[in-house]
């Protein structure tokens, strides 16, 4: 793959929390390398703690690798690049003292964007995703579906090329997600977007991804990249195709001795975002 | 900030009515107590009397003198408290391993009863309001210091990580995520801090001091002046309620913001 079609190179990127010896110590990920082509929705999946939303913070300059490199464009990650790359959380990333609206329009402001540009970016962006009518809402006053499509809204104000999602529709039920799936897929198609999306769910993966790479259990790396070749958006009908659960199969069948080894791992640290913690999700 | 539905007016009407009802049969009580139990008027002088009192120490200002003492001790002990709380609360919790050391060390500096250093405090700075304003600072300090090392030590990380993401500055990061994230937590400890101040202010007024309404009430005490005692006793609650209300409508005002 050449450059110019490369969104995101990742280079033998390796983390660990802690020490060697340590009762933290973690080896997150080892020698893990990807590349993500431009325009393409790349997920990442595997089990509990194999280190796949460790390497999206590290993608998104959140985390630094205690080994190797990440590349965006031409340009080395060495911390937040928010003109080239928007985050969506698995969940509550919203400001719970603002509204809808306001969020969005902090966004922007965090950003750079010029303040004459923000109101209309934001308006756009809600109804993008269907929150017009619930602009001045605050965030506790929405569904947990609503308050995704709303940090959905956010990323996409931002303009970025990129987005990286964190499990963004984990903490919602099969049916919301599903449909926020589609929505997914019909945007993308529309935005040509480059996504990264971490997943626990299989058939997300298969109905979203353009690739999906199928993570080792810890210490995390890449076993093995899926092709779903079917164009977006996706229909519900591909969810009944024979292709869909053919490919649903064939990820399954790579996952399943790596979800055993994962399960006999005492030690499922939760960390979270940040500094301090270093890291993601779910130890991710 | 969420347009929480209030409670009906009826209920809110009817819990009113309660604590109206509970201070009548209070009065009842104490006036029973006077002319009809015979109780000393000693222990109770009776409420007309107290009354009679309260008006003329009202009319005749002499409550004036003792009021400005009390109370400028207290805002004295109050901001010195709130200034350095939380200055030192926000920068130990910008540090885990400062949390880690300064929590437990504030928790358990407060549980002891800090009034027990008086006598020191008056050794060191007198008599008169420095020491009241040292203790009150010194005693409040604490509720205010741990709220806020909770408070901003809280913040979920989702949120500072998002920010971050999104290429807030530090300067940004404070005002839209730390400082929204913090206040209530904080503005809780500031109100614990308020009263804590008020109250060891006064107490501190009635074991030493040569001013100051704590002082002014053992003074009348140890005269067995009883009525004027008590007449104020009544004053003190009052100003009290009406210090109380007024940090409530602060409270809710920032809450609101």
């Amino acid at each position: 793959m050449t450059s110019a079609e490369t969104a995101i190179c990742v280079r033998d990127v390796s983390h660990q929390f802690g020490e060697a010896g340590q009762a933290r110590y973690v080896q997150a990920l080892k020698n893990t390398s990807l590349d993500v082509a431009r325009g393409e929705l790349h997920c990442l999946i595997g089990p509990s703690g194999c280190g796949k939303s460790t390497l999206l913070s590290v993608i998104g300059g959140l985390t630094t690798p205690t080994t190797g490199t990440v590349t965006v464009g031409d340009k080395a990650v060495r911390g937040p690049m928010p003109r080239d790359l928007a985050f969506v959380f698995q969940e509550n990333a919203l400001f719970p003292w603002n509204t809808v609206f306001e969020n969005i329009v902090l966004g922007m402001k965090f950003q750079g964007v010029p303040k004459a540009e923000r109101r209309e970016r934001a308006r756009r962006a809600l109804e993008a995703v269907g929150l017009d009518a619930f602009a001045e809402h605050f965030p506790g006053q929405l569904s947990g579906g609503m308050r995704q499509r709303a940090a959905l809204a956010r990323a996409l104000s931002l303009e970025t090329d990129i987005l990286l999602m964190d499990e963004p529709f984990g903490a919602l039920d099969e049916q919301t997600r599903m449909v926020l799936g589609e929505d997914l897929s019909v945007l993308l198609s529309r935005s040509r977007k480059t996504i990264v999306f971490v997943t626990h769910s299989l058939g997300e993966a298969v109905f979203l991804a353009d690739r999906v790479a199928v993570f080792s259990a810890r210490p995390g790396t890449i076993k093995d990249i899926i092709t779903i070749d079917e164009p977006h958006p996706r229909k519900p009908s591909f969810m009944t195709a024979p292709k869909f659960h053919a490919l649903r199969d064939r990820l399954y069948g790579l996952l399943h001795d790596e979800i055993r080894k994962s399960m006999t791992e005492t030690a499922q640290p939760r960390r979270r975002y940040g500094e301090a913690a270093e890291n993601t999700g779910d130890a991710a | 900030m969420n347009g929480d539905a209030r409670e009906p007016l009826v209920i809110r009407l009817a819990s009113h009515g309660v604590q109206v009802a509970f201070l009548v049969v209070l009065l009842v009580a104490w006036l029973l107590a006077t002319h009809v139990w015979h109780v000393s008027s000693i222990l109770l002088p009776n409420p007309v009397d107290v009354w009679r009192q309260l008006v003329d120490v009202i009319r005749s200002g002499e409550f004036i003198y003792d009021l400005r003492i009390t109370l400028s001790e207290f805002v004295a002990a109050f901001i010195i408290a709130t200034v350095l709380g939380v200055t030192v609360g926000y920068f130990v919790s910008r540090s885990p391993y400062l949390i880690k050391v300064f929590e437990p060390l504030f928790a358990a500096i407060y549980a002891i009863p800090i009034i027990l250093f008086l006598p020191l405090y008056v050794m060191v700075w007198g008599l008169g309001p420095a020491s009241k304003i040292a203790l009150g600072a010194t005693i409040s300090f604490f509720p205010i210091v741990m709220n806020t090392v909770v408070g901003f030590g809280n913040i979920d990380r989702t949120l500072t990580a998002a920010a971050k993401s999104m290429g807030a500055s530090n300067i940004q990061m404070f005002r839209h995520v730390l400082l929204p994230g913090a206040l209530p937590v904080v503005l809780a400890g500031l109100r614990m801090g308020f009263t804590v101040a008020l109250l060891s202010v006064i107490g501190s007024e009635t074991i030493a001091s040569l001013a100051g309404l704590g002082h002014r009430i053992v003074n009348l005490a140890e005269n067995m002046e009883m009525a004027r005692m008590f007449a104020y006793i009544v004053f003190v609650v009052a100003i009290v309620a009406v210090l109380n209300a007024g940090i409530s409508m602060v409270e809710a005002y920032a809450r609101w913001r």
